[in-house]
């Protein structure tokens, strides 16, 4: 992708988030969040399961509406920057009456053949364009749905605990492309993950989602490229941990983050 | 890698039984234990389809009724999908529609044969009629429930690539629901064929359901038997090529891949 793409200087959102509240009914799931990132930022969101951080995401994806607040892209809102912003979800969500190269290309128009392929190329699955997504493993799945994002050259890239559901060296790859690639094209990333040691190990900057609010806005001042196990890392991540052990859990309430609207179907 | 003996065993063993059960049933025939009165054996029958089909009878009973399960096949599972389509996909079209849909769906359309004869008389739309009434509603049925059971997680992501309106229709909502309107199909592939034979068979004067009501009225065994047996196969045929659909349209699906296809 690189050779059709120049580098520009600022390839990424620098994003604002004012006052933002979520509720579903009676529940307040985010509560006057207020952040501030910067363009071409790596930031982790973590937390426990429930505690809002997917909600935010899909507010800022635009797939949920704020109950009140404001989410802005430099000085214009979030909201007429959609077609800057992609997200990625924790399943893959390819079609799966698709060609893996035609999944690539969703949405796109004209001759995007070309530019899928590279896409593909640049998550090292080339060779898998002309097959169907269920002969994919699990990580392959999500390499394509990494290209999906990543052909529409997104400024700010929304991950949802993209690799939770892979296996530890997958992770551990599935990281790295997503760094590299980060390195590459400069967007904005916000990475949702209950995984805190992932988070320290890629992020420039931790964000700890308790209970509706920001409990910690951490710095990961570790040079790259980041050594597996760095003692400094471990301090961090260490520091997270005893944050959010520290507080005793909420009797686990289910996931209130998703309930995908079944409207959805309805509203064509 | 299969062994080519097995191979050819399991293709052949679907027809083991009733290669036996023909067997038997000549057997019994040929020594007199069965009155070919009652049941003329499968020599008979192949020889009554053999006179029929060179005095060429055959061929117009048996366009005449593919023609009418054709018609009727196409407009009734088209007027289902059609509604199907406008019940799964919008809210207004489901209040509207459904629950008049369901309402008639549960007459069984046979019972409405003789109100169908003092309407249409006894020429070919009262068949018609009563094939694209039998067809219309498993099409339906499960075009409704197959757009309903669309994966929304598919639907939230193809939207928010920017797929709407038709693009979205064409490229996640139809084909998500393909395998339930082609289940559908076979079911209406069913009906078609139950209801024409009633059909042809209270009132006709050509097709299949007639050559077996005119040769009771002249005790042919032989030909009843060869009706029925002929009905059998187009059915089989019917279905086959439904199968023939899932293959081509549900090539993507894992339970339509070829075992070791796999790359």
């Amino acid at each position: 992708m690189t050779a059709q793409q120049p580098p520009r200087p600022k390839n990424g959102t620098a994003l604002t988030v004012q006052a933002l509240s979520k509720s579903f009914g009676d529940l307040q799931v985010l509560n006057n969040i207020d952040l501030e990132i910067p363009a071409g930022q790596f930031v982790a969101v973590v937390g426990r399961s429930g505690c809002g951080k997917s909600t935010l995401l899909r507010l800022l994806a635009g797939l949920d509406q704020a109950s009140s607040g404001e989410l802005l892209a430099g000085s214009t809102a979030l909201a007429d920057n959609r077609a800057d912003t992609r997200l990625m979800f924790q399943d893959s969500r390819l079609l799966p009456w698709k060609k893996v190269i035609d999944n690539v290309g969703l949405g796109l128009k004209g001759d995007w053949r070309p530019k899928a392929f590279e896409a593909l190329r640049a998550v090292g699955l080339a060779d898998r364009a002309w097959q169907w997504p269920a002969t994919l493993s699990g990580g392959q799945k999500q390499r394509v749905a990494l290209a999906r994002a990543l052909i529409h050259q997104p400024r700010l890239l929304l991950l949802d605990e993209p690799l939770g559901a892979l296996d530890a060296l997958t992770r551990i790859e599935m990281q790295q492309l997503i760094e590299s690639l980060w390195q590459q094209h400069g967007f904005t990333v916000l990475l949702v993950t209950h995984d805190v040691s992932e988070a320290v190990s890629v992020a420039d900057r931790v964000i700890l989602i308790e209970e509706g609010e920001i409990g910690l806005d951490l710095t990961i001042d570790v040079p790259r490229p980041r050594a597996h196990g760095s003692f400094r890392l471990a301090q961090l991540e260490a520091q997270v941990l005893d944050r959010v052990l520290a507080r005793p859990a909420n009797p686990e309430q289910p996931e209130k983050l998703s309930p995908l609207p079944t409207q959805l179907r309805w509203a064509l | 890698m299969m062994r080519t003996s097995d191979q050819w065993l399991e293709r052949l063993a679907p027809l083991a039984l009733p290669i036996l059960l023909l067997a038997a049933w000549q057997i019994s025939v040929s020594t007199g234990w069965l009155s070919s009165r009652i049941l003329p054996s499968p020599t008979a029958v192949l020889a009554a389809g053999w006179a029929l089909l060179q005095s060429g009878e055959i061929w117009s009973h048996l366009a005449i009724s593919s023609w009418r399960a054709g018609v009727g096949l196409a407009i009734g599972g088209g007027l289902g999908l059609v509604l199907g389509f406008i019940s799964g996909l919008s809210r207004w079209g489901e209040r509207f529609l459904d629950s008049s849909v369901q309402m008639i769906r549960n007459i069984p359309h046979l019972a409405l044969i003789p109100l169908v004869i003092l309407w249409f008389g006894i020429d070919e739309s009262a068949k018609v009629f009563l094939v694209a009434l039998g067809s219309l509603f498993p099409i339906y049925l499960n075009t409704y429930h197959g757009i309903r059971n669309v994966d929304a997680g598919l639907v939230e992501m193809s939207r928010s690539y920017g797929l709407s309106g038709f693009s979205l229709f064409w490229q996640v909502i139809l084909p998500g629901a393909l395998p339930s309107i082609l289940v559908g199909l076979r079911f209406a592939l069913g009906f078609m064929w139950l209801t024409l034979i009633v059909a042809e068979t209270i009132s006709a004067s050509s097709g299949i359901g007639y050559l077996a009501m005119n040769a009771r009225e002249f005790l042919q065994t032989d030909v009843v038997v060869l009706a029925i047996v002929l009905y059998a196969l187009l059915g089989k045929l019917a279905d086959t090529a439904a199968r023939l659909l899932e293959r081509l349209w549900l090539r993507w699906h894992p339970a339509y891949q070829k075992k070791g296809a796999k790359a």
